[in-house]
């Protein structure tokens, strides 16, 4: 199994730009089935490279095609809108790669469509996720993993390929990697991945990848105290070396000066210590720890 | 984007909170002198001289004081122009018509990472650190966090009177106190702001409830709604460091540290990483750079040469796990880097793996450039990084 997405997940995609249609394309590639575009004013006409039509709006492409997963790679301007487009649609899923959305606009997007909605938002800031062999949304290269057990979780693009290559060599698959996303808000917390990975009965073990800023590393090491004690869990908390007050190219990774504390690696890793987690000082010595504890 | 004192109640001003009379901003200890002696014959008793520097703790570093003359201003200026408050040098200074004070009060508003809502915290006692207040005395402030649904039109009067009854303001100032309120809640949302914190609000004798202090923060993602906050760049406020400001114009996401081995890498994550693992090899980081996704080769060579450019940098680690960003392409823009610049002494540690690495290493290889030298891994980089750096 897997979770959030699969064989059955089908794909309309908000934003079909050159990067919207390149991914789209790379995805489809892949597998996963896209079955519509959506853009304001190309409503009718088809998405020629990757052949599926083009709707004017989501709630019309998922009237036709039975689309239940959006990939929203909009300008951050108006992702705002298009997060709660798909969610009045129906989108039960809704997958936002888009970078620099404003803090408040992600607020409201959150409040409506997960607090109050119920639906599953992932990101935004974010490379989306891939559940090996069967669906890949979003910007993850595939070809670097493979089906496996492995459940991974990450705020981060590129050094989450780090860990899944390192792993992949050492023969260890995924079953479901998902990319949080670096902003101060994002759809889904650590948390929620932890305990759908702790329903999910094909993943035995967990690598989760933090940074520095926010506290929703420590919710996770509770919730893996709380729920699966016994499922091997590994962690690495990117930036020990970054400096107080100075943000760490994500928006949300920063430790205030001042601030609440526990926010530093060195502070989250001794605090998921403390919940029995294994927390490497860097991604090679995570993959390394969690080829151990498979071994 | 954090703004200092004098912009925030600026901000303030124009989004109806009450602020003390405008005072002048000001560079140097005669404009300061100039701007006391103004103020002082609009007939305000007294000025206060105050340090605009984006960081707390002005007053008990000496940065904020109060004249009645001239010449009390001008030796205040004279203290206060070019002194260091926790590294932060002070090159502008606010002159203001003193207020007077009656009672002091703490109130804000800021983006509730955790609880994905508004935060506010009102308390009856101000004018002293907040968090010192938490700590002592937790019953004396009032906090709490409103959704975007339950603050859609904004906040309620009813909602901050509630507020500030519930912090124990005295009666009388109740009605202004909840009216300011919902106008720095306003602020807040139409301004974009995270944080917008004023410590102390006072009473004064007159029983008006006033903003004595702005400690504004605003989303530098929301910029393209506020005109790029191009109002806020004022020069010589707060200099940051000039590699800083100059990948800031470049869009490139950049900051200093204070290590030998310059660093550029793709991903926010990865880069962190990198830094984590140059000081695990016995080194430090010179600057965290990240190239970001899908880089161009044009990018690239702009981004390397930035590094190039601290003089602190004596070796430089490249580590790109591609993505979006393809291996030929960083091949390409550090070629290019090479081909720009003058001759530079410090070596490129190139780490490339991911999509394209394979175009991207041959690449490298045929060009047989001196400066570069390849390595397989993360971790089988940064040791060479460290030691080459240390060589030099």
């Amino acid at each position: 199994m897997s979770i959030f997405i699969d064989e059955n997940t089908k794909v309309v995609v908000q934003g079909i730009g050159s990067q919207g249609t390149f991914h789209a394309q790379r995805n489809q590639a892949y597998g996963t089935e896209v079955v519509a575009g959506v853009h304001p004013k190309k409503g009718g006409t088809p998405w020629e490279e990757l052949g599926v039509p083009v709707f004017t709006t989501v709630a019309e492409a998922v009237e036709a095609t039975g689309a239940n997963t959006s990939m929203v790679m909009v300008p951050a301007p108006f992702t705002k809108a298009a997060i709660l487009e798909a969610h009045a649609a129906g989108i039960a899923t809704i997958v936002t790669i888009t970078e620099g959305v404003p803090v408040h606009d992600m607020t409201e997007a959150y409040d409506t469509v997960v607090r109050r909605g119920g639906a599953r938002l992932i990101g935004p800031n974010c490379p989306g996720l891939i559940s090996p062999g069967k669906s890949n949304v979003g910007i993850i290269p595939a070809d670097i993993t493979m089906p496996g057990k492995v459940g991974l979780v990450s705020r981060s693009g590129p050094l989450t390929y780090q860990i899944m290559h390192e792993l992949a060599q050492a023969g260890i698959g995924i079953s479901t990697c998902v990319g949080i996303g670096g902003d101060p808000v994002i759809g889904t917390q650590f948390l929620d991945v932890i305990k759908a990975f702790a329903e999910d009965p094909d993943t035995e073990a967990i690598a989760f990848v933090g940074e520095i800023g926010g506290s929703e590393e420590q919710l996770a090491g509770e919730g893996i105290r709380d729920h699966i004690p016994d499922t091997p869990v590994v962690g690495y908390i990117a930036g020990f070396e970054a400096p107080e007050g100075k943000q760490m190219g994500h928006a949300g990774a920063i430790v205030k000066e001042g601030g609440p504390g526990g926010e530093s690696a060195a502070e989250k890793k001794e605090i998921l210590e403390g919940y029995g987690i294994a927390v490497a000082m860097n991604p090679s010595e995570a993959a390394q720890l969690m080829i151990q504890r498979l071994a | 984007m954090d703004l200092v004192e004098f912009q925030g109640k600026q901000l303030f001003g124009r989004n109806g909170v009450p602020v003390p009379p405008a005072g002048s901003v000001c560079h140097t200890v005669d404009e300061i002198a100039a701007a006391a002696e103004q103020h002082l014959g609009e007939g305000h008793g007294a000025v206060v001289v105050k340090a605009q520097v984006k960081t707390g703790g002005r007053g008990k570093a000496g940065g904020v004081k109060l004249a009645t003359s001239v010449e009390e201003a001008r030796a205040h200026a004279e203290s206060i122009v070019g002194l260091d408050i926790k590294g932060h040098v002070v090159r502008v200074v606010y002159v203001e018509p003193a207020s007077d004070i009656e009672e002091e009060y703490y109130l804000s508003v800021m983006h509730d990472r955790v609880g994905k809502g508004h935060l506010i915290i009102c308390s009856r006692e101000g004018g002293v650190d907040i968090e010192e207040v938490n700590r002592t005395n937790p019953e004396a402030g009032v906090k709490r966090t409103l959704t975007p649904h339950e603050t859609v039109d904004g906040l309620s009067s009813d909602t901050a009177r509630k507020i500030v009854t519930q912090a124990g303001f005295p009666a009388e100032v109740v009605a202004s106190a909840a009216d300011l309120l919902v106008r720095l809640f306003a602020a807040y949302q139409a301004e974009d702001a995270t944080l917008a914190e004023i410590n102390p609000l006072i009473r004064r004798p007159d029983d008006a409830v006033i903003a004595l202090d702005a400690k504004v923060s605003l989303d530098g993602n929301a910029a393209f709604r506020h005109d790029g906050y191009a109002e806020w760049d004022l020069e010589g406020l707060d200099a940051d460091d000039p590699l800083e400001a100059e990948a800031r114009a470049k869009g490139i996401q950049y900051v200093k540290l204070d290590g030998t081995v310059g660093v550029l890498g793709n991903g926010a994550g990865l880069v962190m990483a990198t830094l984590d693992v140059v000081a695990q090899s016995g080194g430090r980081a010179a600057n965290f750079l990240d190239v970001g996704g899908g880089a161009s080769a044009d990018a690239m060579a702009e981004s390397l040469a930035l590094v190039l450019k601290d003089p602190a940098v004596k070796s430089v680690f490249i580590n790109i796990f591609g993505g979006i960003t393809r291996g030929e392409e960083v091949a390409a823009g550090i070629i290019e880097a090479t081909n720009r610049l003058d001759e530079f002494p410090q070596k490129l540690v190139v780490r490339l793996d991911g999509t394209n690495a394979e175009e991207g290493r041959q690449m490298l290889l045929s060009a047989n450039l001196a400066q570069v030298v390849a390595a397989e891994t993360m971790q089988e980089a940064a040791a060479p990084a460290v030691a080459l750096a240390d060589q030099s």
